[in-house]
């Protein structure tokens, strides 16, 4: 059944792309819709038995590679942490599926679609399934080059092409780190199989590292790489500029890679790996404090964007950080909550403005509408729900996922906790103000957009409507089904051995018991962000502007999302460039040819032209000649020498 | 079996075709033909042949196999041929392009198409004669007789610089070959014998291994090729035709490699142990900058041939760290770049028979009419950015992991081309793949057809394959890659052990 889980997807990618054009579009998406939607019932199945259950299972598929000491094999993990990954990854992607079915129907290239979408979900599968690093390295590339597929899926566009390299770009600089951790892995325990190197965890916390001319505590230099390879993939701060544009590709895309699945593999990754983090205190400080100000900074960018896709984007790059913060904490099981109900809602955001963007003819500028809640009241209504599971509105998802980070971030005793603590809460604010700023902007207010739109604004077809009602139950439920187990008194129970947290880590057990104040912190702040949106965006439309020419300065450092772009393509694009060429026509043309071989040539002709008039271009046959008769003569002199 | 010289077989048959091909006559078009198609022939039992030896070649033997020898030229030098478990697949790979470099020039060569496939046959013996020998004269006869067919191929069937590009590839390789002949007469003089296993066994002093590895060096540097020596193989990329492109860069810059393993690391491994950290600086060099350099062109070839010399340094540095990982890893990543590159110069022969050009800016939006070659091109080039899944990146992977055992500093420079192979790959292309069709000569282009598919098939097959498992290679390389590790690691302990001894002794008295 396991191996079914994850091969179904692998299947429905190559019929879809190998045959699509044989067997033709519709019944591409059907095949490859329908192994999802089987591949997904199985993962319930597998989430029942292993997680509710608790019996791990590891399935061995194919030796890898062997060399020497070095054993890699492809085998199929599953334990707790990745049954909820299959639960998350399989039934979003199928929803996905399903609703490309209709989003993308005037495509022509459907079939190239659903393919790389199955494509996609087999790597996301092979990359949680992992039983070492190198599998887990082999779906961490992969849903990259998916990704890349299909952020530059609308191949015409010169932007979507942009995106697609910065995106596979970006993340290669995470790569780095992680296959410079992989390397000082096998170096230092001579296995990357994870059993192996999480037995070797408390041996790696007292050894020293050679790294660089450096004398580094081992343990936390291997953290910090693998963390590097993480915040290339969750897009923390610094490595975060490609998740924005990214939202080039189509929207089901932003929804599955961008929101729910292949974003969060960071997190899962550090999760995996909580028997390294949980004994390098350096390692979780960098986690908290990198989580804490990508929640900050996306948050505040995201008060600002027009484009309805990139303020979903930033509130991603933002509840990453959160899901960070809960890891640098030591609470790996909020995070992973955070993670499993992240998925429903921010899939059910992004396929909403999706259905609205449908709706208004592919327009994505928020400015440019207003007063839809009439004409689509189902995509309103899907969009409110997502709205208040994302801003914790009481008994929705994120109310009990997010609020546990928030307490955590409290609670905990290790590392900058406090720090956290305020930008968590500060960015709880923000993110309610952008979260309900979405919504007046979009459904409330007149529309904004040209009476020729307006009439041709049609509420979304059912294959597109279901996805968005089954995500609407997750995002309003699923934290509520699932707290005991994931967070709760069963956690223990659930998650068994699959995350690892040390004896005196009771982060858990004491997120119950802060103060009623820090518990009532992220409720004020979601509905003084909704009171403020409401001002700003119903009671007085004029504020904002009012606002934004009053501080233009910060206006426009937020707008311009704190000059990231433009700050990298000073300091790496454009030196790169300049290197380049000066390292090609300089280095190669001048200095080596000139002193090499050009420099030689140029010296033989001056000398033949002085001497004898040979033809010139032809020296090199005399050369040539005379190298033969060199070693004919020698070979000659040292055989006859021999006897 | 073992009684039928096989390896002189697989080796002369070739020649036998060359001949074969000498002997036809008949007006132009007719000779064309009937030379293509004994060529073809000629290739193709030729790689059957080969994959029968392969067949039989037994992977847990670290030894010489196949084994022929007979006196040739007296005075212990015999004319000796066998493979091992670093060379056989070497045969392998060049028995296996080879049918694909003719029909890859099939419609491409027009003018004196009796002379191309003789060329190209008496190359194919040559550079399998290189791999199978096993006296050191013989090695070197194929070795630098190989230059010969591949400086005619560039000269005669090149592009328009050709004279500068063939001009610029004898200078380079005049120097090495010089003082690696030097080099082999030291080691006759010395030794009293060209037999190689004989060489392997025989310790040279630690001053002469400096000279000789120096010797060596120079000549497989220029072959691999390491940066700086490497600006001769850009412009023989693009003058050559696409066939000389397939073999220059699938076989012929591994013979440098080959080189390493077969005399630098077990004949002198004291001063490999030395040199090593030049080597590791050059490699590291080499990837950054001509990675850098890459991401600069706009000639497709020069750019493909540029990120040649960027993964060959992953091969110099793996092989140098001497650690199972670094060599095994060194010698797949040689053979898949073999398939890759060649797979990669063939994608941009496809379009240069139809546009006949190959800057990059005469190309845009092909994937519009191209779907089948856009997708075949995009496999290629991720397997060229190294990821995983495809061959590209076990090879990489291994080094890197090798290496940083030895050096972390080399390792991370390595690593760094990760990031580099990524940009100049997907830039690439994007700017030939990708967007609208803006060139009016491009709005009629065709897709591959199905002598193109079928030149690609196997190439892919075997990028795939041994992607996701590459264990055939790397079980038949282990036993042989074990066996010169743990000499080298004996060689440099007893020469430690000595100088120890020296020293001690010294200081009793």
């Amino acid at each position: 059944m396991y191996q079914a889980i994850v091969f179904f997807p692998l299947l429905g990618a190559l019929i879809a792309g190998l045959f699509g054009r044989i067997i033709g579009d519709r019944p591409s998406e059907l095949i490859s819709s329908g192994l999802l939607i089987l591949s997904a019932l199985m993962s319930c199945i597998a989430f029942v038995d292993v997680g509710l259950n608790g019996e791990a299972v590891a399935v061995n598929v194919l030796q890898w590679i062997h060399s020497g000491s070095l054993h890699i094999d492809w085998v199929l993990r599953i334990d707790t942490l990745t049954a909820v990954m299959l639960v998350v990854v399989t039934c979003v992607s199928s929803m996905v599926h399903v609703y490309s079915i209709g989003y993308m129907s005037h495509d022509p290239a459907r079939p190239r679609f659903f393919a790389y979408l199955s494509l996609f979900t087999f790597m996301m599968l092979m990359l949680v399934t992992a039983d070492n690093f190198v599998q887990l390295f082999f779906g961490w590339e992969g849903v990259g080059l998916a990704s890349y597929l299909l952020i530059g899926f609308w191949y015409k566009k010169p932007s979507a092409n942009a995106a697609a390299i910065k995106a596979f770009v970006v993340n290669r600089v995470g790569d780095f780190g992680l296959i410079l951790g992989m390397s000082a892995i096998y170096f230092t325990v001579g296995s990357l199989e994870f059993d192996t190197v999480f037995a070797a965890a408390g041996a790696l916390a007292k050894g020293q590292l050679e790294f660089l001319g450096f004398t580094l505590p081992t343990l936390t230099t291997i953290c910090l790489l693998l963390f590097m390879g993480a915040m290339g993939k969750s897009a923390q701060f610094f490595l975060h500029t490609w998740l924005p544009d990214a939202m080039e590709g189509p929207t089901p895309v932003s929804a599955l890679i961008h929101a729910a699945t292949m974003v969060t593999a960071g997190i899962f990754l550090v999760a995996r790996c909580s028997p390294l983090f949980e004994l390098s205190p350096t390692a979780l400080s960098v986690v908290t404090i990198v989580g804490a100000v990508t929640a900050f900074f996306a948050a505040t960018v995201g008060l600002v964007q027009n484009d309805i896709k990139r303020v979903i984007a930033y509130s991603t790059c933002s509840q990453l950080g959160y899901m960070f913060v809960a890891l640098g904490v030591g609470a790996y099981q909020a995070a992973m909550f955070h993670l499993f109900t992240h998925a429903f809602f921010k899939a059910l955001l992004f396929l909403g403005a999706g259905s609205v963007i449908h709706a208004m003819q592919d327009e994505q500028d928020m400015r440019k509408m207003g007063g839809l809640r009439t004409l689509v009241p189902a995509s309103w209504f899907v969009m409110i729900v997502g709205t208040l599971a994302l801003t914790g509105f009481p008994l929705t998802a994120g109310f009990f996922s997010k609020d546990a980070i928030v307490e955590a971030a409290y609670a905990a005793h290790i590392g900058p906790h406090m720090f956290a603590f305020t930008l968590l809460v500060v960015a709880a604010l923000f993110t309610s103000f952008y979260s309900w700023r979405l919504i007046f902007l979009t459904f409330y207010g007149l529309p904004r957009c040209s009476n020729e739109t307006l009439s041709h604004v049609h509420e979304s077809p059912p294959v597109m409507l279901v996805p968005l009602i089954i995500l609407s139950l997750g995002a309003l439920f699923a934290g509520f089904a699932f707290y005991d187990f994931f967070i709760g008194d069963g956690q223990a129970a659930f998650w068994g051995s699959s995350i690892f947290t040390s004896a005196d880590n009771h982060v858990l057990h004491d997120l119950h018991d802060v103060p009623g104040w820090v518990k009532l912190s992220p409720l004020v702040m979601m509905l003084t962000g909704f009171a403020l949106a409401w001002v700003f965006y119903i009671r007085k439309p004029d504020l904002p502007n009012q606002l934004a020419t009053e501080h233009d300065l910060i206006y426009k450092f937020l707008l311009n999302k704190w000059y990231f772009d433009e700050i990298y393509n000073f300091i790496f694009v454009r030196p790169a460039k300049w290197l380049a060429r000066l390292l090609w026509k300089g280095g190669d043309g001048y200095v080596i040819d000139g002193f090499g071989p050009d420099g030689i040539a140029a010296t033989v002709l001056y000398v033949t032209r002085r001497a004898v008039s040979l033809q010139t271009g032809f020296v090199y046959h005399y050369a040539f000649a005379m190298l033969l008769g060199i070693a004919g003569l020698v070979s000659w002199f040292m055989l006859a020498g021999g006897q | 079996m073992t009684d039928w010289p096989i390896l002189s077989t697989i080796t002369f048959l070739p020649l036998l075709g060359a001949f074969f091909i000498l002997l036809i006559r008949g007006d132009e078009t007719n000779a064309a033909g009937n030379a293509k198609a004994v060529a073809l022939w000629t290739s193709v039992v030729t790689l059957f042949l080969t994959g029968f030896m392969v067949s039989q070649f037994d992977g847990a033997s670290a030894e010489f196999q196949f084994v022929e020898r007979f006196e040739w030229l007296g005075n212990g030098i015999d004319y000796a041929m066998g493979v091992d478990g670093i060379s056989v697949l070497f045969v392998l790979l060049t028995a296996a392009l080879m049918p694909i470099c003719i029909l890859a020039s099939w419609h491409a060569i027009t003018h004196r198409v009796r002379e191309y496939m003789l060329a190209f046959l008496v190359l194919e013996t040559l550079m399998i004669g290189v791999f199978c020998a096993m006296d050191l004269i013989l090695f070197y006869l194929f070795f630098e007789g190989g230059l010969i067919p591949m400086f005619l191929i560039i000269g005669i069937w090149g592009g328009g610089r050709r004279v500068y590009a063939s001009f610029k590839f004898f200078l380079y390789t005049l120097l090495g070959s010089v003082l690696m002949l030097l080099a082999i007469l030291v080691m006759y003089w010395q030794s009293g014998t060209t037999y190689i296993p004989d060489l392997m066994d025989t310790a040279f002093s630690a001053d002469w291994q400096t000279w000789l590895w120096l010797a060596f060096f120079a000549s497989f540097a220029v072959k691999m090729p390491m940066w700086p020596v490497h600006t001769w193989l850009p412009d023989a990329h693009v003058e050559a035709p696409t066939a000389g492109s397939v073999i220059l860069a699938g076989v012929l810059l591994k013979m440098g490699g080959y080189g390493f393993l077969r005399f630098s690391l077990p004949m002198f491994p004291i001063a490999s142990d030395m040199f090593a950290p030049m080597v590791f600086a050059l490699s590291a060099i080499a990837i950054v900058y001509t990675s850098l350099v890459a991401f600069a062109q706009e000639d497709m070839k020069k750019l493909i041939a540029y990120s040649s010399v960027a993964h060959m340094g992953f091969v110099t540095m793996g092989l140098f760290s001497a650690t199972v990982q670094g060599v095994q890893g060194g010698i797949f990543q040689m053979l898949s770049h073999g398939w890759i590159s060649s797979a990669l110069f063939l994608c941009v022969g496809v379009i240069y028979d139809r546009m006949h050009t190959r800057e990059i800016s005469a190309y845009g939006g092909l994937a519009n009419r191209m779907p089948i070659y856009a997708a075949i091109f995009m496999l290629f080039t991720m397997a060229n950015v190294g990821l995983p899944g495809t061959s590209g990146f076990v090879g990489e992977f291994l080094t890197i992991i090798g290496t940083f055992q030895v050096s972390t500093w080399t390792a991370m420079f390595a690593t760094s081309g990760v990031i580099f192979s990524a940009c100049y790959a997907l830039t690439l292309y994007r700017r030939v793949s990708f967007g609208r069709i803006e060139h009016e000569g491009l709005q009629q282009i065709a897709d591959t057809d199905r002598r193109e598919i079928f030149l690609f098939v196997p190439l892919v097959i075997a990028t795939l394959i041994f992607g996701v498992w590459p264990m055939p290679i790397l079980d038949i390389t282990a036993a042989s890659v074990d066996h010169l590790i743990a000499n080298y690691q004996d060689a440099l302990s007893s020469h430690a052990a000595n100088a120890l001894l020296i020293g001690g002794a010294e200081g009793i008295r």
